[in-house]
């Protein structure tokens, strides 16, 4: 399995003992360099996740989706980023401006950090702390605060009904996807990301190890992932046709595409997690016995393994978002409230019983 | 960077108590809890610092902002301040501010007998140990506050169920 510490290592000896640089300017260095590298891939997995969504949309609607722009489409989300970026930003009187120009940079920055949480290879870990999905959890909380920021301060009492609902969907969404990630804690004993990649290596994933638990766990996730993304059957914050856009109707040039932004890749996030958590990260695919096939496994990079992973969650996150009509606002709370939380929290018992019996692989 | 956390604690702070618009007073409020918990995590104890930012950023400020929207909404610009509340809040403040100040002067704190937390985070808390820790019941353990305060929140949801039930 190749080891992606050898290159930060490598990289951080350059620092030090060639260019000479002090132990404090070499981390700054290193720090700006992650943060770079961070900042990119935002943003190519975010062109790359609109086109996605734009090709599965067509598909599951019969149509092609963008074929006018470059070969199959190819350049449509280049030029619309491009038109994004060039488009006037609109300050509005009547309105709180200092927190209207806030509001999208809180949902982004949540959104970033919780980014670069996720486990891209072995070694390759951006944030990793003891209590990693903890903080992950703890600093998704914050975009409530940045969207309900914007609903307030848009001074529309759309966008408010827009904030006010994607707040109690968020707020209760986070409740049944702590009380999967929980069960799975429980399964694996360590909170931090790496660790939990490290022993889905050693002992195959949780969604098998797990088995029953660990299956209804992966289900109930995807469905208040979905919600927790403002997305699927659950887009009631900016429903179009009772709302015209929700909390983000206000907005307009790149702090629309904050929204934009970090709409898809919290949904990539949201989908990296549930690859790290059930599917095992970055860890290949191993069956028990059969060595020579673990071994053609290991060959293929883990950074692969977890994108391929990530990338097939979100595909079945949109075939849910295309399939599924829109719900109304109290089918959604009851649903969170009457039927996934009872059921993680039983499903966490369950869990509990299971690994305390040893009835897990 | 502790400067850089306690600069933004306080200037935050201060716009939290100056500013006049109540969303905008919660906000600023949200800068000083997440620079606390900055502070945490350059301690190195991550846990405390993800509590903070998951209780009060996440939950406090959101249930601020929430309660604001349903009851005032934009109507909160101008209440009036007069010179009497400003001299009664000052004197008020000024009472508060000796008191810590002399409350931090006189104690004995612990980190001069064991030592103190260091920045390089060298002695990670693990969350196994802040588990048993808070489960155990002998010396230092802490079972006893734990299910005080679940028996607390029970009785806070009866509560809320009795407020919020159809008659």
């Amino acid at each position: 399995m190749f080891d992606f510490s050898i290159i930060t290592n490598w990289l951080h000896d350059f620092l030090m003992g060639t260019c000479g640089f002090a132990e404090w300017g070499a981390i700054l260095t290193e720090s700006v360099l992650v943060a770079l590298a961070i900042i990119t891939l935002y943003a190519v997995f975010a062109i790359a996740l609109i086109y996605m969504e734009r090709k599965v949309c067509a598909a599951f609607q019969c149509r092609l989706g963008p074929m006018r722009v470059g070969k199959w489409g190819l350049l449509q989300v280049f030029s619309d980023v491009f038109k994004m970026l060039t488009k006037e930003i609109i300050s509005m009187r009547q309105s709180d401006l200092f927190l209207h120009n806030l509001a999208p940079f809180l949902v982004v920055t949540a959104s970033m950090v919780t980014f670069s949480c996720l486990p891209w290879n072995m070694g390759a870990h951006i944030i990793d702390f003891n209590v990693g999905v903890f903080f992950f959890l703890a600093i998704s909380s914050i975009g409530v605060v940045g969207i309900l920021l914007a609903g307030w301060s848009s001074n529309n009492k759309y966008s408010l009904i827009g904030a006010m609902r994607s707040g109690a969907q968020i707020i209760s969404y986070e409740l049944s996807i702590g009380m999967t990630m929980l069960a799975m804690i429980c399964l694996t004993g360590t909170m931090s990301f790496s660790e939990i990649c490290q022993d889905q290596y050693v002992n195959g994933w949780n969604i098998v190890r797990g088995h029953v638990p660990a299956v209804i766990a992966f289900l109930i996730y995807l469905v208040a992932g979905n919600a927790e993304c403002n997305r699927g059957p659950f887009d009631l914050p900016e429903c179009e046709s009772e709302l015209t856009a929700g909390y983000h109707t206000e907005y307009s040039g790149m702090h629309f595409g904050y929204y934009y932004l970090a709409e898809y890749l919290n949904l990539f996030i949201c989908a990296g997690m549930a690859s790290t958590i059930f599917l095992g990260g970055w860890a290949p695919l191993h069956i028990y016995g059969l060595e020579g096939f673990n071994g053609v496994m290991d060959l293929v990079p883990g950074a692969v393994w977890f994108l391929g992973k990530t990338f097939f969650v979100v595909f079945l996150l949109m075939w849910l978002r295309w399939t599924f009509p829109r719900l109304r606002i109290d089918q959604i709370l009851s649903l969170e409230w009457k039927y996934l939380i009872p059921f993680s929290m039983v499903n966490l018992v369950l869990m509990a019983l299971c690994v305390a019996m040893g009835w897990h692989f | 960077m502790f400067v850089v956390l306690a600069v933004l604690i306080m200037l935050s702070s201060l716009a939290t108590v100056m500013t006049k618009s109540i969303v905008r007073a919660a906000t600023y409020l949200l800068f000083v809890l997440l620079g606390t918990a900055g502070l945490y995590f350059l301690m190195g104890y991550t846990f405390l610092g993800s509590v903070q930012v998951m209780v009060y950023a996440g939950g406090i400020i959101v249930l601020y902002v929430f309660s604001i929207l349903l009851t005032e909404g934009a109507k909160d610009e101008s209440f009036k301040r007069k010179a009497k509340d400003a001299s009664w809040g000052f004197l008020l403040s000024l009472v508060g501010f000796v008191a810590f100040l002399s409350v931090v002067l006189t104690h004995q704190f612990k980190s001069e007998v064991l030592g103190g937390p260091s920045e390089s985070a060298s002695a990670v808390t693990t969350i196994s140990s802040i588990g048993h820790g808070m489960l155990s019941s002998g010396e230092g353990g802490y079972l006893l506050p734990f299910e005080a305060v679940s028996v607390l929140l029970l009785a806070c949801i009866v509560g809320a169920l009795i407020i919020a039930r159809k008659r």
